[in-house]
């Protein structure tokens, strides 16, 4: 990547190089060392401190997730990469330089190795989409020979040669973000930092980007960070995750074992989110706090990890118990089953003890919701 | 009309455009850096220099503040100076310029303004330094907004061009003073108000047309 990065400048453009998943390098693509930032009191507001004691490693190739919501300092994260502000202590590495230590020239040149696309796309609107797509290379004082060559590449790599002299405003939001996407790799970067870049658009176009990005990755070999709100994101795209809260690193670590595994409360609360582990409304409504004769307890059971599909099936062979599937959704992640159960058993207190009991013993994680007729 | 007064008209009105094309030109000249450095100059912006902001925006503000005519008369020495004499067109130039940059650098501001942070912070994370910034991101993308600002800015000056016919400055104001109101022909009078609002009219609807013709944000055809 080292190569073909410094060809980025001063060469003309060639066709991407293969590279092979396995020829990832060890050394890590993005480095934070115990990096914080604090932003000082200014006009009467206090200082803020956006992140504190930050390390990670992410690795060179691979899709990593950062999860956060609004204010938790994923906007501070960014901006600490691509090198538009500077770590109040720690250092930032990224590509083997500590770009918390270059000003002027040489973070400008840094900053060619990074790509960056947007959640509203920050395209010019009075370029059109080829021209977009050239902006970079224009700053990077490429020769009008070159930029065409290349952004023709680019349009095709995106898939939206056929929009090429449209203006931003005559394009729909996911065919903004592919040229987002175009313009971002026009300098061949080493890394591609997405910031919330499906959040404005539509599930089924977030899809195809998302689908795009991870093609990306697989052919280009381009690390991407990828910044969010939205742990589905996350989960469709990243092998690694991290989660921010408060200006803290509180959980990182495989995508599927932070699913099957959370142990952080905004984890959880993320992840239930994209679980449908709420109750559903109608269900929820109906609770009681008393039992009623003949009515049935509620009992919600977490899926993290196996057998949430058979557990109906034996509790009525192994206890003999009928229970009712009043709510369910069971997903698949990384192998491992992730979801929630809403059963109703007899509202018996003997049997709702011997079922918890039962849960228990089998490593689900179980409450008892309440009551209903 | 006779054809003496038809011609006196015609010479004048050749005079408010000399006034007003030079003095635009200049203004725009002076007044666009200005009316940029005025826009990304603020704390912790592109070429933050906040004292030197304050100290041009109180200039920018005092300037504006002066009323034209008395700053036509306060500026004659300095006009002299500049132009060898402080009367006729020529010479009108050289305070229409002054009162014209100032006006045409907080147009300038505000349209560049205009344009998104969003799009400063694009760039500037591909590396792009401040002046790329300028010329490939603020001035393109407030291309439309220059546009009107600174038909606005002619319009205003074709106005101020009127307002040096006071002090012997030549032009459609000076006819209508002296023929018009001081040898009571208010045919003339008539005859260039007539023009300038053609004018006016003319370089308003070519502003808008302009501003329209470079203005990609929505495009409905």
């Amino acid at each position: 990547m080292n190569v073909h990065q410094s060809l980025a400048a001063s060469r003309p453009p060639e066709a991407f190089p293969p590279v092979a998943p396995d020829v990832v390098s060890k050394e890590a693509m993005v480095r934070f060392e115990a990096v914080s930032k604090t932003y000082p009191a200014y006009r009467g507001k206090p200082s803020v401190t956006a992140l504190q004691d930050i390390d990670f490693a992410i690795p060179r190739g691979a899709i990593t997730g950062v999860i956060g919501r609004s204010g938790a300092g994923k906007s501070s994260l960014v901006r600490l990469i691509n090198g538009l502000e500077k770590p109040t202590t720690g250092r930032v590495i990224v590509d083997g330089s500590d770009i918390s230590a270059l000003s002027g020239r040489e973070l400008r040149l840094a900053q060619r190795s990074i790509g960056m696309i947007f959640q509203h796309f920050n395209l010019l609107s009075s370029r059109t989409a080829a021209d977009n797509i050239a902006l970079p290379l224009e700053i990077a004082g490429w020769s009008k020979a070159e930029i065409a060559a290349r952004v023709s590449e680019l349009l095709d790599l995106v898939d939206i040669a056929d929009k090429r002299n449209r203006y931003p405003s005559e394009l729909s939001g996911g065919q903004k973000q592919r040229i987002g996407i175009a313009r971002a790799l026009a300098t061949r970067p080493s890394v591609l930092l997405s910031d919330e870049a499906t959040s404005a658009l539509d599930p089924q176009t977030t899809r195809s980007i998302l689908d795009l990005l991870a093609n990306i990755n697989r052919e280009l070999g381009v690390t991407i960070i990828l910044i969010t709100h939205e742990m589905s994101v996350v989960r469709q795209l990243a092998k690694e995750v991290i989660v921010l809260d408060a200006g803290h690193i509180v959980e990182r670590g495989h995508v599927a074992d932070i699913f099957t595994h959370p142990q952080h409360a905004i984890t959880q609360s993320f992840l239930s989110e994209v679980l449908g582990d709420a109750v559903p409304v109608s269900l929820s409504s109906r609770l009681q706090q008393q039992p009623t004769a003949g009515g049935q307890a509620v009992i919600r059971v977490l899926v993290r990890g196996d057998g949430g599909d058979r557990l109906v099936a034996r509790l009525s062979r192994e206890l003999a118990i009928d229970a009712a599937l009043l709510s369910a959704r069971i997903d698949e992640i990384g192998g491992q089953q992730v979801g929630s159960l809403t059963l109703g058993v007899p509202g018996d207190e003997a049997v709702v003890a011997r079922v918890l009991s039962f849960l228990v013993q089998h490593r689900f994680s179980a409450e008892r919701l309440g009551y209903v007729a | 009309m006779s054809p003496e007064l038809i011609n006196l008209i015609i010479q004048a009105t050749g005079e408010s455009l000399f006034m007003v094309a030079v003095s635009a030109s200049l203004g725009t000249l002076f007044g666009l850096p200005i009316g940029v450095f005025l826009a990304t100059s603020r704390k912790g912006e592109l070429f933050a220099a906040p004292a030197a902001n304050a100290i041009l925006g109180v200039i920018v503000n005092a300037t504006r503040s002066t009323p034209f005519i008395i700053l036509v008369v306060a500026i004659i020495p300095f006009t002299r100076l500049v132009a060898g004499t402080s009367i006729g067109s020529g010479a009108a130039i050289v305070p229409l310029t002054i009162a014209s940059t100032p006006f045409i650098a907080r147009l300038v501001e505000g349209a560049i303004r205009e344009v998104d942070a969003g799009l400063i912070e694009t760039a500037s994370s591909f590396g792009a330094t401040p002046l790329q910034v300028v010329l490939k991101v603020l001035i393109p993308e407030a291309l439309p907004g220059l546009v009107l600002s600174l038909t606005l800015a002619v319009v205003s000056l074709l106005g101020y061009s009127a307002m040096v016919g006071a002090v012997g400055g030549g032009g459609l104001g000076d006819l209508g003073i002296r023929y018009g109101y001081q040898r009571f022909m208010p045919g003339m009078m008539l005859a260039v108000v007539v023009v300038l609002i053609a004018l006016v009219q003319t370089v308003q609807t070519a502003g808008d047309y302009l501003a329209r013709r470079v203005n990609r944000r929505l495009r409905h055809r």
